[in-house]
């Protein structure tokens, strides 16, 4: 684990520690295993050309999967995600290099909860946001 | 409505009706099977030592893992299937709001409603867009989260 975040550390514009994936058609697989998503576009190559795709796509969950890791990964035991979300605008594959990131927009308070909401994303190695999000963290207060 | 749309009164009609609840409980090596599938090494997912050490019952679910966990058995209970004409799918978003920590163990109770429904003309055709809220209460009434999804048809 990463030294502990606090509200105090971070401003707007504050980047949230970036997050590498680079999926294989075998964590594919893994993944429709562990998640219960049999969908044949995710595994199956000639069904996914024939519903015409490029080919096998990550799943989207899985992408979203992956931006609750960067957001657990970056608060810490100490901080709570909120809430999160993201859309599927573009599709990835897997042998890509996919990075997850993110970037203060708003710290506030509201009640005894400090928050913190982000812009997040995962982009593609050619820079494309693929599937852009927005999310609200609570992190600990030094006060 | 334009004479060529794809959604019926029939389907019009279960917009905002709360379907059957589904139950399922949080299971360990389904979170650890999980955490390894994403590439996730957090010892709270993994450790029940650990996770123990920091408060908690047992291991913990990772974000997005209740709700896709309990994706076959929303679909085989309950949830609302509505594809309109069309045979092909895919996921348009996912957001996830979380109240509560779902630990291993847990018994969740979960309920879906269909809450929009619209067409857009898109880049693949014609597309139904079919968005679906879920909240999932644990063993003790509380709500621990809520999904929305965004399922288009096309």
């Amino acid at each position: 684990m990463a030294k502990e975040l606090f509200w105090e550390d971070i401003e707007e514009g504050t980047e949230v520690t970036p997050l590498v994936k680079e999926p294989t058609t075998q964590q594919l697989v893994r993944w429709a295993g562990a998640s219960g998503d049999f969908y044949q576009i995710h595994y199956d190559k000639d069904f996914a050309l024939s519903n015409g795709l490029p080919g096998v796509i990550v799943h989207g969950a899985l992408k979203s999967t992956w931006l609750g890791q960067l957001l657990g990964d970056w608060v810490g035991e100490g901080g709570t995600i909120k809430k999160y979300g993201c859309s599927y605008r573009g599709m990835d594959v897997p042998g890509d290099k996919l990075t997850c990131k993110g970037k203060v927009v708003r710290k506030y308070v509201e009640g005894d909860e400090h928050l913190v909401e982000c812009e997040i994303w995962l982009e593609n190695s050619q820079g494309q946001k693929t599937t852009p999000g927005t999310a609200v963290v609570a992190l600990p207060a030094k006060g | 409505m334009a004479e060529d749309s794809v959604i019926t009164d029939e389907m019009r009609s279960v917009v905002g009706v709360e379907s059957e609840p589904s139950v399922f409980e949080i299971e360990k090596g389904a979170i650890r099977r999980w955490a390894e599938a994403i590439g996730d090494s957090n010892p709270l997912y993994r450790d029940e030592e650990y996770a123990r050490s920091k408060g908690y019952r047992s291991i913990i679910a990772p974000p997005g893992f209740f709700a896709q966990y309990a994706y076959p058995v929303k679909l085989g209970q309950g949830r609302v299937r509505l594809r309109g004409p069309f045979t092909r799918g895919l996921n348009g978003g996912n957001e996830y709001e979380f109240f509560k920590p779902i630990q291993a163990g847990d018994v969740l109770t979960s309920t879906t409603k269909l809450a929009e429904l619209f067409e857009r003309q898109g880049s693949l055709g014609k597309m139904l867009f079919v968005i679906y809220e879920t909240t999932y209460k644990n063993q003790n009434d509380e709500v621990v989260a809520k999904a929305r999804g965004t399922g288009i048809n096309y």
